[in-house]
């Protein structure tokens, strides 16, 4: 076979024609185009002032950017009746305190899941396992039906316990710790007279950053993106994500300001994902499902 | 304090040593107790207590009757618009579960190769939609009913119209648009497993590849890189389903509720519908019920076709 080799930086590249090199290309920009510019159509729109807005025709690019939109946001924020900081305050505590149980719960679970063999263990993992194949919108009235049975409607706890017990989390944590804890470590440590709680404490767990990483950015995504729930009557309890898609239902004349909000919104999870990013890809790495 | 596996003797039976396996995992019980108790109570028991109730006409008010499958019955056999429910969802799911799954994968592929630091860019770029909370309502700006919408305007400025289309108000245009915008938020998950699938897949079996005649990356893709990675493949189909039948929020925040002549309506609207609105627990338990098995349904179905990749 006297194929020529084709070479990318010093190195043969084994079974790459230029052409399909240069489809895949296309096929990436158009896709990636598709992608970002609605993205930077949200940031253009939060920048123009409003004789741009109301153009016609419009454009896509701002020509004079101004910040105007996003002081008329805080503005409107300080007209609402429940202050503004009361949202911001329900969805940070929230987020917080339901990611943090996220964590502590599921991969207190996953670990004995993964390293310890006991009956019923296997079976537990493949109950959460199936949950993952249907959405919540399945038990959403049921679910409410449980929440009122236990008082909890219109308090916290309605948001944050559920928060607690994610699928994915589970998942994800177990799959990594399967792959990512050795069992002659824990061994040597259980000959060592360890108790299990110290095992998963002190040696799994900073084993297995990348898993924790990831259940907390996923974790506090879903909560942070929570608009309005089923749970939650009191204005004072209601989230930020709540309280800014109010700001759209003032009319169109607060376009600007919407977008404004929008990038505000968008922002957080953009940047917590671009400083985990590669936690995240390993922690993907073992999520495989084999059977 | 070294801990001996208990040995099955001729003596025991399979229940006593199971009862000896559990007494000696004590520990094991108690760190999966809390993650298990609470995920029973708001997971299992939702899903076993719709089942019940969707046998019974309980609507909050009244103590319960049970109908038995009556409310199956009035769903399949006297409600046009669940029927409808039914089509829509369905279209969605049919086209969103599997173009949006193609899409990861390509989009996957296709930056493999691309150099670590670019590849980070690109794979923000792709993901970042799918985290950003509502910002696809921007797509209702674009969109917009009036002229100073971004595509009204084109079109008017380009005299292809000649006046504003209502885009989210037009039975005609809801519903490709809604599947855009959730095909727009759909590479999630499942991307980022299948980013790391790829990554993961050792480099060496491409130079043997290569040396037993495979002879361009499509019969790479299909003999060495899918197969090596079916296990991130299997698990982001259960992702890419789950997510396909649960773009409610999205068709209610761009079109309103209902969407216009019920064009974009779903299983999901209707269940929200006669749950939320008209408390018609019984009614919309058994809407839940469906929707459950159709997802379990799909979930299985596509299952089967995975097993089948690479030969």
């Amino acid at each position: 076979m006297s194929k020529k080799l084709r070479t990318r930086k010093h190195k043969v590249v084994l079974n790459r024609s230029a052409g399909g090199d240069a489809g895949i290309s296309v096929m990436l920009i158009l896709l990636g185009a598709f992608m970002f510019l609605p993205m930077v159509y949200v940031v253009m729109q939060s920048l123009k002032p409003l004789d741009e807005l109301w153009m016609f025709p419009p454009r896509f690019f701002v020509r004079n950017p101004t910040f105007r939109n996003y002081r008329d946001l805080f503005m409107l924020m300080n007209t609402s009746w429940v202050p503004f900081s009361r949202y911001i305050f329900n969805t940070v505590f929230t987020s917080v305190v339901g990611t943090v149980g996220n964590l502590f719960f599921s991969s207190l679970a996953a670990y004995a899941m993964a390293k310890i063999k006991f009956p019923g263990g296997k079976t537990m993992f493949k109950t959460v396992r199936m949950s993952l194949m249907f959405h919540s919108t399945v038990t959403a009235i049921t679910s409410f039906i449980i929440m009122s049975m236990l008082n909890w409607v219109d308090t916290y706890w309605a948001i944050i316990v559920p928060a607690w017990v994610t699928s994915l989390g589970l998942y994800l944590m177990k799959q990594f710790m399967e792959t990512n804890v050795s069992d002659a470590v824990l061994e040597s440590a259980r000959l060592d007279g360890a108790s299990e709680l110290y095992t998963f404490w002190v040696i799994a767990m900073p084993m297995v950053k990348p898993a924790w990483l990831t259940l907390i950015i996923y974790s506090f995504q879903d909560l942070w993106n929570k608009g309005s729930s089923i749970y939650i009557h009191s204005e004072q309890l209601k989230s930020f994500n709540y309280a800014i898609g109010q700001i759209m239902a003032g009319g169109i004349k607060r376009a600007g300001a919407h977008a404004a909000s929008l990038v505000i919104m968008m922002l957080v999870p953009i940047m917590v994902f671009i400083i985990s990013q590669s936690n995240i890809i390993e922690t993907m790495g073992s999520s495989g499902m084999k059977d | 304090m070294s801990k001996k596996k208990a040995v099955i003797r001729s003596d025991m039976t399979r229940a006593q040593w199971t009862w000896k396996e559990m007494k000696r995992n004590k520990v094991a019980y108690a760190m999966v107790a809390p993650y298990m108790l609470l995920f029973t109570l708001f997971t299992v028991v939702p899903v076993v207590l719709s089942m019940v109730v969707s046998l019974t006409n309980f609507n909050l008010l009244e103590i319960p009757d049970v109908v038995w499958l009556d409310n199956y019955i009035r769903l399949f056999l006297d409600d046009d618009i669940f029927i409808l429910a039914c089509k829509n969802t369905l279209i969605f799911a049919i086209i969103v579960g599997p173009v949006s799954y193609l899409m990861s994968l390509m989009v996957a592929w296709f930056i493999n190769e691309l150099p670590p630091k670019i590849r980070a860019v690109v794979t923000l770029i792709f993901y970042a939609p799918s985290i950003s909370g509502q910002v696809y309502l921007i797509w209702g700006t674009l969109f917009s009913g009036d002229s100073y919408g971004w595509v009204n305007g084109i079109l008017l400025d380009l005299g292809l119209i000649s006046s504003e289309i209502q885009w989210f108000q037009n039975a005609d245009y809801v519903m490709p648009l809604c599947i855009v915008v959730a095909l727009w938020t759909s590479l999630g998950t499942s991307f980022l497993s299948f980013i790391a699938g790829l990554q993961g897949i050792d480099r060496s079996m491409y130079e043997a590849g290569a040396v037993d005649g495979i002879r361009n990356r499509w019969q790479e893709l299909w003999y060495i890189t899918l197969p090596s990675m079916k296990p991130q493949l299997m698990f982001g189909a259960v992702m890419a389903i789950t997510s396909s039948f649960g773009f409610g929020g999205v068709v209610t925040a761009l079109c309103g509720f209902p969407s216009v002549d019920y064009a974009a309506h779903t299983i999901m609207h209707h269940l929200d519908d006669y749950g939320s609105q008209r408390f018609e627990v019984g009614y919309s338990s058994a809407i839940a019920v469906v929707l459950f098995a159709v997802m379990i349904g799909a979930n299985m179905l596509v299952k089967k076709v995975l097993s089948k990749v690479g030969q």
